[in-house]
């Protein structure tokens, strides 16, 4: 199989701001446009200040945003023909996403099971109870986790790290091509930081699933990305490989971006003080 | 104030030392979930003997695992507690009240909040109502407590929006309007334009981008050092927390394992956790693989007994799986609660007998 | 929910003393079926006798016992309330959810229809609609003309709420589960609606009772169908005020007075336990 599996083209989200009166327009997405591979899943990581679009970006994608002008193709299948119940599912088979928030991914007042197993019916087509249970905990499995762990747990009784990884694996019960993952893990410690990060590398390597990797965090970008796109106020303004635009940055923003990263080496007994310039021995 | 006295020791180091006299300190608190399901009952342990001080004029960071009772402990600390969540037992003490936190009434509470002690919730850019423009948050919480005119009061909101790099024009956006950072950034500006004594901020930079989120750390940083306020600030991001916190206390299975100035944690870790924590981070331009902790977080409705990160622990002993270690004071303002840091570390005489018994008597839950 | 009802109870003077109010009420429509005399008898007792042992709110002009008449009427009163306000909400949930979380041009289409309900004065339009039914005016039929008036502003606030569920990380979630949207908006938005949907059905009721009694005053209802609007009505008939049979407007209006306090105390009580509003104050502590 060859051709894209993900081809964005051009695309354009305006929205109005301010209120009723001078309402204004700007574009939250601006005139992007990528590429991911079929034949070679990657990681793709994009990078961005604050307001950048790049949840815009990911709706998108998604398909539970329409784009002002431009064009997505997943596929080779412009996401607009994506219309009825039945192409819907087919697309989501394919196309998961991965939340932020793990404490808000659920239903705080619904069970989590209840995710796991909508996803093994409607887009794992299993039919007996014994076939959702096993396509349940496969998933699990592969995120470190069992069914009797999560089986009749409401959100609030696991942990944001369970709740994360439970997502992950319930993305992963359809066998996704691709996976939309917005921010997954900045709400997270460190050490399950590592964990979801080296679970994404397992997926490309040993799932051949592509992940569209949006962070704030350079570093794990760094660690896990083979790609690197970096958007400013909805603009594309430097992509390439990774470790090359992350240790290389080229456009001033992304110089600032690299600059602005604190390194745990910068400790001064809490001592910085902001926009003070520090002395060159301890920039990273 | 009355001072614990196993911290009397910290104000000299080697360090430059945190100054002034302590702005809250916290005792022996411990805060349970108590729940009953389908006649099951259940006793959460999020926050189990904590004792810690932060002075004046201080940045206090809080690092742990998730899930290990750090946001548990800030609702206690800010008399946010709602059922199931019960303090079981324990003091919280602030310089600027006259009394014990549980022992005020509903409505001296309220008079302090959002003046004196203000509580950045985590996941708080959720707390914005939906359904009001950004504007009336702004009246509705920050307006009275002012007491400014109209004019000057929005003139101050826009300088304090603008240093969060916040244009104007969030005022007139619904939430749902706004980004992630947006939001969050929205609640910072909520939480302090009031400039409290103390901030009580629980992950609240997690959403921003690392440009926005190093001028939210200084204008915290220099709001807090402006009128000297304290703070107590919970992040997962170490990176963070070596900027920006003077001390840092790390947290494990409701328990504090380890105390120190910021910079010794770095540099000198003792408790292995701690290790762990500090040695996983990554960094650009550097490919080493980075593991995870190995097994499961601990159950706090059932803790391992002993130390309990004993089952994790790639220095566990003996005496680790029977007996927890106290929180020990090793050096002036360094406190840490492990075996092999210290021959000093002694079995802890308090949480033995909190263990055993459940103080369902002693609740004290604020319940309105 | 027993639970939080129980707490509400416990700590919320506005809460118990409404609910005290509201039981009394229940109770004495409960106690219609109890009555000695079938409800729309006349002539089966004295007429116009003062409140005694044998009939303690008296009897009126037409030989019927004022209390047993009020047990009847207040009951029919409820229900109505009742009625209406529950057909209201289900078409204020089902246009709410259904626009802010479709949007587009549903939203759109189904906003200005509620629009123009929301400006449409229900009282000339109750007149008008018992106008052209005028001899089949019945209950039932009020009582859907009521509906049909009184969902329309809830509908927007429901909307309001579903507007930002919709943005909930949640609803992503579950979409992407494979639900499909009727199972979203019933199983997962439903139960985040229901508690303002309940604060807002006894206004609601308040409202449809209130002008319920209106209408029956003047006659614009079917007058045979005994309720605290009818009982009023023909108490105007008989002239009761003038004749000094004061108990026969007196106890219907004071029991009416009872229930519009106490649904519009549990209304008020349960909207500051959910106002979203608090959550927002709990940053600063509790709420
Ligand atoms: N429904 C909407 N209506 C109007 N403006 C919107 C809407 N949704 C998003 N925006 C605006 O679009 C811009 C981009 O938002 P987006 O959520 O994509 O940013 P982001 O890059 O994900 O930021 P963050 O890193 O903070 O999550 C912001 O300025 C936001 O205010
Ligand atoms: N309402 C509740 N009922 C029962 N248990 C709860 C409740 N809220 C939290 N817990 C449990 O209390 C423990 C501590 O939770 P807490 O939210 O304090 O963790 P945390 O350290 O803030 O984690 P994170 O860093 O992931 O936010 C967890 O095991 C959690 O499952
Ligand atoms: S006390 Fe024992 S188990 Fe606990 S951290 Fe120290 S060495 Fe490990
Ligand atoms: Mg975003
Ligand atoms: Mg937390």
């Amino acid at each position: 199989m060859s051709g894209n599996l993900l081809e964005v083209e051009r695309l354009t989200k305006r929205f109005a701001i301010g209120g009723l009166f001078g309402r204004g327009r700007f574009n939250a997405v601006d005139d992007v446009s990528f590429k991911v591979d079929a034949g070679q899943p990657q990681i793709l990581a994009i990078i961005g200040e604050s307001g950048s679009g790049k949840t815009t970006l990911a709706r998108m994608i998604l398909n539970t945003l329409a784009p002002t002008s431009g064009a997505i193709r997943f596929r080779g299948q412009d996401l607009l023909g994506v219309r009825g119940r039945k192409r819907r599912l087919d697309f989501m088979r394919e196309v998961q996403p991965i939340l932020q928030n793990p404490y808000e991914a659920f239903n705080p007042l619904k069970r989590v099971d209840r995710y796991l197993y909508a996803s093994a019916t409607r887009l794992a087509g299993a039919k007996s109870q014994k076939a959702r249970d096993e396509a349940v905990n496969d998933a699990l499995q592969k995120v470190g986790l069992s069914l009797t762990e999560v089986k009749g747990r409401f959100p609030h009784e696991l942990s944001g790290g369970q709740l994360q990884r439970t997502a992950i694996a319930r993305a992963l019960i359809s066998s996704p091509a691709l996976i939309v993952a917005d921010e997954p893990v900045s709400m997270v410690d460190a050490s399950l930081r590592m964990s979801i990060v080296n679970l994404f590398g397992r997926l490309r390597d040993e799932l051949r699933v592509s992940i569209l990797y949006i962070t704030h965090d350079l570093a794990t970008a760094y660690y896990v990305s083979d790609r690197v796109i970096i958007i400013q106020k909805g603009k594309v303004v430097e992509t390439g490989p990774a470790r090359e635009v992350l240790i290389h940055p080229q456009h001033p923003y992304s110089v600032l971006l690299k600059e602005s990263v604190l390194s745990p080496d910068d400790v001064g007994q809490g001592a910085w003080e902001g926009e003070r310039p520090r002395p060159p021995s301890q920039t990273a | 104030m009355r001072q614990s006295g196993r911290d009397n020791g910290s104000t000299v180091g080697p360090h430059p030392p945190p100054e002034g006299a302590p702005a809250l300190s916290v005792d022996n608190l411990r805060a349970y979930y108590l729940t009953h399901y389908f006649g099951v009952e259940r006793e959460v342990r999020a926050v189990d003997d904590i004792s810690l001080v932060v002075r004046r004029n201080e940045i206090y960071g809080l690092a742990g695992e998730s899930s290990c009772g750090k946001t548990t402990f800030l609702k206690t600390v800010a008399a946010a507690v709602r059922p199931p969540l019960s303090v079981i037992g324990g003091s919280v003490q602030y310089a600027f009240l006259d009394r014990d936190l549980y022992a005020l009434n509903p409505a001296k509470l309220s008079a302090i909040r959002w003046r004196r002690l203000s509580y950045i919730t985590q996941g708080s850019m959720n707390v914005l109502n939906p359904v009001r423009r950004v504007r009336e948050s702004f009246i509705d919480f920050a307006y009275r407590h002012m007491g400014l005119k109209r004019r000057p009061f929005f003139a101050a909101v826009n300088e304090h929006l603008q240093r969060l790099h916040l244009a104007a024009s969030v005022l007139d956006a619904y939430p749902h309007e706004l980004s992630g950072g947006m939001k969050q950034r929205v609640t910072i500006a909520l939480a302090t334009i009031c400039r409290p004594e103390f901030i009580i901020a629980d992950e609240p930079t997690t959403a921003l981008d690392v440009i926005v989120q190093k001028d939210v750390l200084a204008m915290i940083r220099e709001a807090q050092q402006q009128i000297g306020s304290s703070m107590l600030f919970v992040t997962h991001d170490m990176t963070v927390h070596a900027n920006i916190a003077d001390r840092l206390g790390i947290m494990y299975a409701g328990r504090l394992v380890e105390e120190a100035p910021t910079a010794d944690i770095f540099a000198n870790p003792k408790h292995p956790y701690t290790a762990h924590l500090v040695a996983s981070l990554p960094r650009i331009g550097e490919q080493s693989r980075k593991e995870s902790l190995s097994g499961a977080p601990p159950n706090l409705a059932n803790p391992p007994s002993g130390c309990r990160f004993h089952p994790r622990c790639p220095l566990a002993m003996e005496v680790c799986r029977e007996a927890s270690p106290a929180l020990t004071t090793l050096a002036p303002g360094r406190r840490v609660a492990c075996y092999a840091a210290s021959p000093l570390v002694k079995p802890s005489p308090t949480a033995e007998r909190v263990a055993g018994a459940t103080h369902r008597a002693e609740r004290v839950g604020l319940v309105q | 929910m027993l639970r939080i009802l129980k707490d509400l109870f416990r700590y919320n003077r506005e809460f118990s003393l409404g609910a005290i109010l509201i039981l009394l009420v229940v109770a004495i429509s409960l106690a219609s079926f109890l009555s000695p005399y079938p409800s729309g008898m006349q002539y089966v007792v004295p007429f116009d006798a003062p409140p005694s042992w044998d009939h303690p709110f008296g009897t009126n002009s037409r030989g019927q016992d004022v209390f047993w008449q009020l047990t009847f009427a207040i009951r029919n009163s409820l229900l109505f309330g009742t009625a209406v306000a529950l057909l209201s909400r289900l078409i204020a949930i089902v246009v709410g959810l259904t626009s802010g979380y479709v949007g587009g041009m549903v939203d759109s289409v189904l906003m200005s229809i509620n629009d123009t309900f929301v400006v449409f004065p229900p009282f000339p339009i109750l007149v008008l609609v018992y106008f052209i039914f005028k001899d089949h005016m019945s209950w039932a039929l009020l009582a859907v003309a009521m509906a049909c008036l009184g969902w329309a502003y809830d509908a927007r606030l429901i909307r309001s709420m579903a507007l930002s569920l919709r943005t909930r990380e949640f609803t992503t979630q579950s979409l992407f589960s494979g639900m499909s949207t009727g199972q979203i908006l019933a199983e997962e938005h439903l139960p985040y609606v229901l508690p303002i949907v309940f604060a807002t059905t006894m206004n609601n009721i308040n409202w449809s009772i209130g002008l319920e009694v209106t209408l029956s005053v003047i006659g614009f209802t079917n007058i045979d169908t005994p309720t605290i609007g009818t009982m009023i009505y023909w108490a105007n008939q008989h002239t009761a005020l003038v004749a000094g049979v004061w108990w026969w407007i007196a106890f219907p209006v004071g029991l009416v007075i009872i229930t519009f306090v106490g649904l519009y105390l549990l209304s008020v009580s349960m909207n500051e336990y959910i106002d979203p509003r608090s959550r927002l104050s709990g940053m600063g502590g509790a709420a």
